[in-house]
């Protein structure tokens, strides 16, 4: 604990004296994400002991505010979400550092680095906090300081957009969760976590929905998810990567907590879960798969991993309420490995965009194509994190899906009823995002890094620095790292889990064995499967050492000329799928075909996706409310002396009631 | 792990190029030719692997990784594949997962290496193998769910595919005929797209527009296009002995009499493919689509059955 909190003041320290330092970009940016890295150094020690220790740790320091205390708390569940945050908070800093340089806003930096500290600061507040007021204290600071990064490049119209759009999601779902707070505190009388909770009945249930659609908001349940697709584009990479990896956990994280202080789950609140994960899941991938812009891409695909998280709580959940701890162990316990795996590919991915971005000044993937050549490392990075966010074994993301997949199996065939179908549904969402992802990231690879370049952007990119190269190189080393240590890493988590389903953690690791005997059946088969690439790949070599391969052109049927145009791009890649679904999707086509026997004009073929629930939900809603809200705008035109008026004629009102009253 | 168990990867790795032999004996024998030498494919493999190798310009290492990923995959999901209701060299519970995903990262590495030589023809193909395989992907598994839940596989360490595939006996078949027929179904329609086959594809076509599997090898070549071969016929070897596994519920317990009978229905399938081929034009590609979520919609329908 002391550890944590020592980190967490060194990181506000460093965001205060990079602001402190505004003037001097370079200072600013080396204060700023030294003292990153450094305090996110320390907390992760910190951290780590507490999740090996399985304890808990509490703090209470006076607080002069009404109703609230400081009070956190740091258990297990806590720490095992405290180390992605400050492991990829940490990393992200060093690769942001070199990202900023040549930013053409060199007087923000300093303000820039402050609310990124202050961020990483938050987000471990809300995640330790053990008090309902310090628990929304931080969720605000959260909020607003990630809007301000959000709204980094704020003369460009979209990124303010954006800005604003995750102002109103972001407040609209604190509105509920200050609810759920409210609600469970008055009971209590107090807002001590230690205190509140243990209600029943409805008024549980009404108190899980406030908490899903609050936390679901930041997580990015679909349909709350429509700031994600704006806002994780539009800032910096770096945060991008924090916002996206780490960020939206604090939701998930929030449910838990939620779940932990409402008591014993109901039935259906499992199946909301799975439910909203399958719609999560299978949307989210899809309308990633029709997206052209890599950062909303990648966007889409966080929405696509929480809602496959989604699945494993509710597996989790639907285990608990049908007292199968097995299974209610291997859900939770899946659904919490995938938020850090989460964590470690999309961080990546992210920043492997930033760099695509940084060296070709462009995030339009069909813009793009042979950077492996360009750019090695990062396209190897790059590549590691797409196969992990496939699903793919031996990587990290392959070992979370299994253990949800392993519950969801577990449940389709023993369990009954209601229970059995959610189950099944979530074998089926698993398969369809599965498939769909690998189609999606074998598009966002193979056709950025691989092939022709398709413009001049691509032409002329050049490999990111150090600073930027090796926070890649050190997150696809824990994609792999994840993978091949997986049986180790579940039982580590043991304790975590145990916080959720509250038996103890010998039990706990117990019901987890079985999970853990799968995963060293993958882990061979992943030291089987490099062997045989190590093997193949030698005899491969050692026939081809015996003539030299020739070089020629791409063979193409024996078609001679072939030019970069000619490539597939991302659109058409994705053509068959995002055709099939387009009763989902939407997607806009507007197609000027060549005129006449000579065209003489060129032809243009323009395809957009927008998100159908902004399009169709949020947008006539905010129109309605604007159109509402212009009616009494009429009251107020900016003349005194007819604000002049109604003062006087509301002190005329009063005056009649009250003397209506008297007699 | 028994010898018995070793047996299944070893005949698998010897016989897996013998099934194309078998079908394209049974496809000319209805065409009334005399058709390729049943061992054609070994000679094959042999020849372009003693040849050398052209590459294009354009095209990186992911390109050169693309086969020996490949070829790596499939062996190990060959490792995890039971065979006449023995257990697999690995097994554990929900290897079929493992399974899955590992021809999953074949066809990753597929894809990419076609989409690195830039060529159109060769984008075309890894569009359409991304979306068939997304489609066939949840008929497989929904299937093997309705598999463990006929077989009660009811604890957690029951609920391997090796387990799950020995208790597939008569007398299952029996009680859940119904239920197991329409999984087999499902499971042919997957074994049909997967391997790229009447049809869903046509291996013998030579219009690269209407290619899916054949035309995202066009520019591999020598032992390069040899791995891809070999790991083909490996990844047909194992989606047919999962098929056969459900198909053919000879469980004597006599381990010689059981991989015989499960061998007898590889080489009967390979004859059951070759017909189909025969019999049947390939379907256009848009009604392709809709035959995958149909083998879905039997591998639910078998849950539906189960569940009442």
């Amino acid at each position: 604990m002391s550890l944590l909190l020592i980190g967490l003041a060194i990181v506000i320290l460093a965001g205060g004296a990079a602001l402190a330092a505004n003037r001097r970009a370079g200072a600013a940016s080396l204060i700023g994400a030294g003292g990153a890295l450094i305090g996110c150094g320390v907390a992760f020690a910190g951290a780590w002991r507490a999740l090996l220790a399985g304890g808990a740790e509490s703090l209470r320091l006076p607080w002069a505010v009404p109703l609230g205390g400081f009070h956190v708390q740091l258990d297990a569940l806590s720490a095992l979400f405290l180390l992605p945050v400050l492991g990829l908070s940490g990393v992200a800093a060093v690769y942001g550092a070199e990202y900023l340089r040549g930013s053409l806003r060199p007087r923000a930096l300093g303000f820039s680095w402050f609310c990124y500290n202050l961020l990483i600061a938050s987000m471990a507040l809300v995640i330790v906090a053990a008090d309902g007021v310090l628990f929304l204290v931080a969720w605000e600071v959260m909020a607003l300081s990630s809007f301000f990064l959000v709204a980094f490049e704020h003369e460009r119209k979209e990124v303010r957009e954006a800005a604003w759009t995750y102002l109103v999601a972001s407040h609209l779902g604190t509105a509920f969760v200050v609810a759920f707070f409210l609600i469970l505190g008055a009971r209590a009388g107090s807002f001590d976590f230690d205190r509140i909770g243990g209600v029943s009945g409805a008024r549980a249930g009404l108190l899980f929905l406030f908490a899903v659609i609050g936390f679901g908001t930041k997580a990015g349940f679909m349909p709350l998810h429509v700031w994600l697709p704006e806002a994780h584009p539009a800032a910096p990479s770096h945060v991008s990567a924090v916002m996206s990896g780490v960020m939206i956990k604090t939701g998930i994280y929030g449910i838990l907590r939620a779940v932990t202080l409402l008591g014993a789950p109901v039935e259906w609140w499992g199946w909301l879960l799975v439910g909203i994960g399958l719609t999560s899941g299978v949307l989210g991938v899809l309308f990633a798969l029709a997206q052209h812009d890599i950062k909303r891409l990648l966007a889409y695909h966080s929405v696509e991993n929480i809602g496959i998280i989604a699945l494993g709580l509710g597996i989790g959940l639907i285990g608990v309420s049908a007292e199968m701890p097995a299974l209610a162990v291997i859900g939770f316990a899946g659904a919490l490995l995938h938020v850090v795996n989460h964590a470690a590919f999309k961080g990546l991915l992210f920043l492997g965009a930033g760099a695509v971005q940084h060296a070709t000044g462009t995030r339009e993937i069909d813009h793009l194509g042979g950077l492996l050549k360009r750019m090695p490392w990062t396209g190897a990075a790059f590549l590691v994190g797409a196969a992990a966010i496939s699903g793919l074994p031996p990587l990290n993301g392959f070992v979370s899906e299994f253990l949800i997949y392993l519950g969801a199996f577990h449940g389709g065939a023993t369990l009954n009823g209601a229970n059995a179908v959610a189950s099944i549904f979530a074998i089926l969402a698993l398969a369809l995002i599965g498939g769909l992802a690998l189609a999606c990231f074998a598009k966002a690879f193979g056709i950025i890094f691989l092939g022709e370049p398709r413009s001049e952007h691509a032409l002329h990119a050049h490999e990111a620095g150090p600073a930027m190269r090796l926070p890649m190189l050190f997150l696809a080393a824990v994609c792999l790292a994840i993978g091949l240590c997986a049986p180790q890493v579940v039982r580590a988590m043991a304790p975590a889990v145990g916080c959720i389903v509250r038996t103890p953690s010998v039990e706990t690791a117990r019901l987890l064995s079985a999970a853990a005997l799968s995963l060293s059946g993958i882990v061979l088969c992943a030291a089987g499967f490099l062997f045989l690439v190590t093997l193949l790949g030698w005899i491969r070599l050692r026939l081809a050492a015996r003539d030299a391969p020739a070089r020629t052109g791409t063979w193409d049927c024996g078609y001679a000329r072939p030019t970069a145009r000619m490539q597939y791009t991302a659109s058409s890649f994705a053509q068959p799928l995002t055709d099939l679904f387009r009763v989902f999707l939407g997607t806009r086509r507007e197609f000027a075909p060549p005129q006449g026997v000579l065209p003489s004009e060129p032809s243009a073929f323009h395809s957009e996706t927008p998100d159908v629930f902004t399009e169709r939900c949020f947008r006539p809603v905010f129109a309605g409310v604007a159109w509402l809200m212009a009616h009494p705008r009429r009251l107020q035109h900016g003349r005194v002396q007819l604000y002049v008026l109604y003062v006087a004629l509301t002190l005329v009102a009063l005056l009649i009631w009250y003397l209506g009253w008297l007699t | 792990m028994s010898a018995t168990q070793l047996i299944h990867p070893l005949l698998a790795l010897l016989l897996a190029p013998l099934m194309l032999g078998v079908i394209n004996r049974t496809k000319a024998f209805f065409a009334g030719r005399t058709g390729p030498p049943l061992l054609q494919l070994y000679a094959d493999l042999f020849k372009l692997l003693r040849k050398g190798s052209v590459y294009s310009r354009t095209a990186s290492w992911v390109f050169r990784a693309g086969p020996v990923v490949g070829l790596a995959a499939a062996i190990a999901a060959l490792a995890l594949t039971p065979f006449g209701g023995q257990r697999a060299v690995v097994n554990f519970p929900c290897d079929l997962i493992a399974l899955a995903y590992l021809l999953g990262l074949m066809r990753f590495f597929t894809i990419l290496a076609a989409l690195d030589t830039g060529s159109a023809f060769e984008g075309m193909g890894a569009s359409r193998e991304a979306q068939f395989s997304a489609l066939a992907e949840p008929a497989l598994l929904l299937g093997l769910a309705a598999v463990a839940r006929l077989t009660g596989c009811l604890s957690l360490g029951e609920l391997s595919l090796s387990e799950m595939l020995a208790r597939v006996t008569p007398s299952a078949w029996q009680h859940a005929g119904a239920a197991l027929g329409l999984v087999a179904a499902a499971l042919l329609v997957v074994f049909l797209a997967e391997n790229s086959r009447i049809p869903v594809d046509d291996p013998n076509t030579h219009l690269e527009l209407t290619m899916i599997h054949e035309v995202m090898v066009l520019d591999h070549s020598g032992p390069d296009f040899a791995y891809i071969l070999y790991g083909a016929a490996l990844k047909m070897w194992i989606l047919g002995a999962v098929l056969i596994g459900v198909i053919t519920p000879v469980r004597t317990g006599d381990a010689a009499l059981d991989i015989g009978a499960a061998l007898g229905g590889m080489f009967a399938l390979a004859v059951l493919v070759g017909v189909i081929e025969s019999i049947m034009a390939r379907l256009r590609l848009l009604r392709v689509p809709q035959m995958l979520v149909g083998a879905t919609v039997l591998s639910g329908l078998a849950l539906v059955l189960l569940l009442r």
